[in-house]
């Protein structure tokens, strides 16, 4: 076991695990912070993404040693208070999310995709949520809520 | 079968001497991680040989990009993020640029490295091909010293390379000589993004007059490593190409490389498809290159 120190939410969390603990597994159990969910646990779906240091990446390839130290912010640190975050808005009013199990990281990337590009082109967030799968909307209705949002005053 | 990771130890010094020393006590005993694209879905999958691991995610000193006037040098700790974001790459190495653009997802780009990619060894990863044509120079680093290696003498096999068990990759140079050359990459997959290539090929031309002055011709999933392919490349080189001479050289070209490649049945395609699509692909880049 090793002790590691990182901040989750804007909350410096230190927590006893083992070093190749998959941060995924951290914020799960450790943490209780189920919002980041388990797909495909290789990195091809994207239901674990969370934003590390501001990047996106996926938790279930970071292990918990590697996270030490970073800033990390998962769907729950993403609301303000008790209102939802503009993304979540659009996701909500669009019909971006069915089920529910990829939309966490979905709005994550979402998220990473508007820091970069805050009036994406299709194109550009086609290939921004290109590694997140979702086997409901189609996509179609999960491009315009990202389109939405992109339009939101207060984001991303 | 996932395996547990409470039984492997990881340890993450911070500084590339530390991780050295490392590695040279006990040569073979430790495996590195980087970004962990690779290592944790094999942790994962249960298939993570069950040894200590050392960290190099703060090694910042591996992780730069150096523009000299006549050659850059990668260091192996930058991820495929940075290397999208180069400018000098996106115009002196398009077809890197390129490969880096589908390796993965926007995540995977964030984490995966350059190093990490090469020293996977996986016969079907992106970059290898665009780094082969591009007649990359590997310096590799030990408590020993560093020593130069031509990347076409990297990999020896399956999942073989040259790197020595306590050795990393410490950077990839890239001479500045390719403004004259026409790129060509194409990577065949299932979907466009994320997938695994069935067969990819990463190619540049010279032309003077129609004529082949200098062709390079880098291959994956083709063979058990990642390749070029010389006797296909001699079939063209020096060689006039128009639209009378491109038939017969297109099919003597496409027995060539027939001849020296051996690709498998496997999980993603079959022998005969990446065969026949690796000729195609061969044909597309021919047919660029006829009337220029």
């Amino acid at each position: 076991m090793t002790t590691i120190t990182f901040t989750v939410n804007n909350e410096s969390r230190t927590i006893e695990a083992p070093p190749m603990k998959r941060l995924l597994d951290v914020l799960r159990e450790d943490l209780h912070l189920t919002g980041a969910k388990e797909g495909c646990g290789e990195g091809e779906c994207g239901s674990c993404s969370v934003l590390m240091n501001g990047e996106l990446v996926n938790s279930c390839l970071v292990s918990a040693l590697q996270a030490e130290g970073a800033a990390i912010t998962t769907i729950e640190g993403i609301a303000v208070g008790q209102k939802l975050h503009p993304i979540q808005q659009c996701f909500l009013e669009k019909g971006g999310a069915q089920c529910g199990i990829c939309t966490p990281g979905m709005i994550l990337a979402t998220h990473h995709l508007l820091e970069k590009y805050p009036q994406p082109t299709l194109l550009q967030i086609q290939e921004g949520l290109a590694g997140n799968l979702c086997r409901c909307t189609g996509y179609t209705r999960i491009f315009d809520a990202v389109q939405a949002a992109a339009n939101q005053p207060g984001k991303p | 079968m996932h395996s547990n990771p409470a039984q492997y130890d990881l340890i993450a010094p911070t500084t590339l001497e530390a991780v050295l020393d490392i590695l040279a006590s006990e040569p073979g005993h430790y495996t590195p991680l980087a970004g962990g694209t690779e290592i944790m879905v094999a942790l994962g999958a249960g298939r993570l040989p069950r040894k200590p691991l050392v960290s190099l995610q703060h090694l910042d000193e591996l992780r730069f990009i150096e523009v000299l006037d006549s050659e850059i040098t990668i260091g192996a700790r930058t991820t495929f993020t940075d290397i999208r974001r180069d400018a000098v790459i996106a115009t002196d190495f398009p077809l890197l640029n390129l490969a880096a653009s589908w390796t993965g997802s926007v995540a995977n780009q964030n984490r995966g490295t350059i190093g990490g990619n090469i020293v996977n060894g996986s016969p079907a990863a992106d970059s290898p091909p665009a780094l082969l044509v591009y007649d990359a120079v590997l310096t590799l680093i030990s408590t020993r010293g560093t020593r130069l290696m031509p990347y076409g003498d990297f990999h020896l096999g399956y999942k073989k390379t040259a790197l020595a068990p306590d050795e990393l990759v410490h950077s990839i140079t890239l001479q500045r000589d390719f403004k004259d050359y026409i790129p060509y990459i194409r990577k065949v997959g299932t979907r466009n993004a994320q997938a695994i290539s069935k067969v990819a090929i990463a190619a540049l031309a010279r032309m003077n007059n129609g004529t082949v002055e200098d062709i390079r011709i880098g291959a994956a999933s083709l063979r058990d490593r990642p390749t070029r392919l010389p006797a296909t490349e001699s079939v063209l080189q020096n060689q006039a190409l128009t639209v009378e001479t491109l038939g017969p050289l297109l099919e003597k070209a496409r027995a060539a490389l027939r001849r020296e490649t051996l690709p498998i049945d496997d999980i993603r395609s079959t022998a005969r498809y990446r065969s026949a699509v690796a000729g195609n692909l061969l044909e597309e880049f021919l047919r660029t290159l006829v009337a220029v």
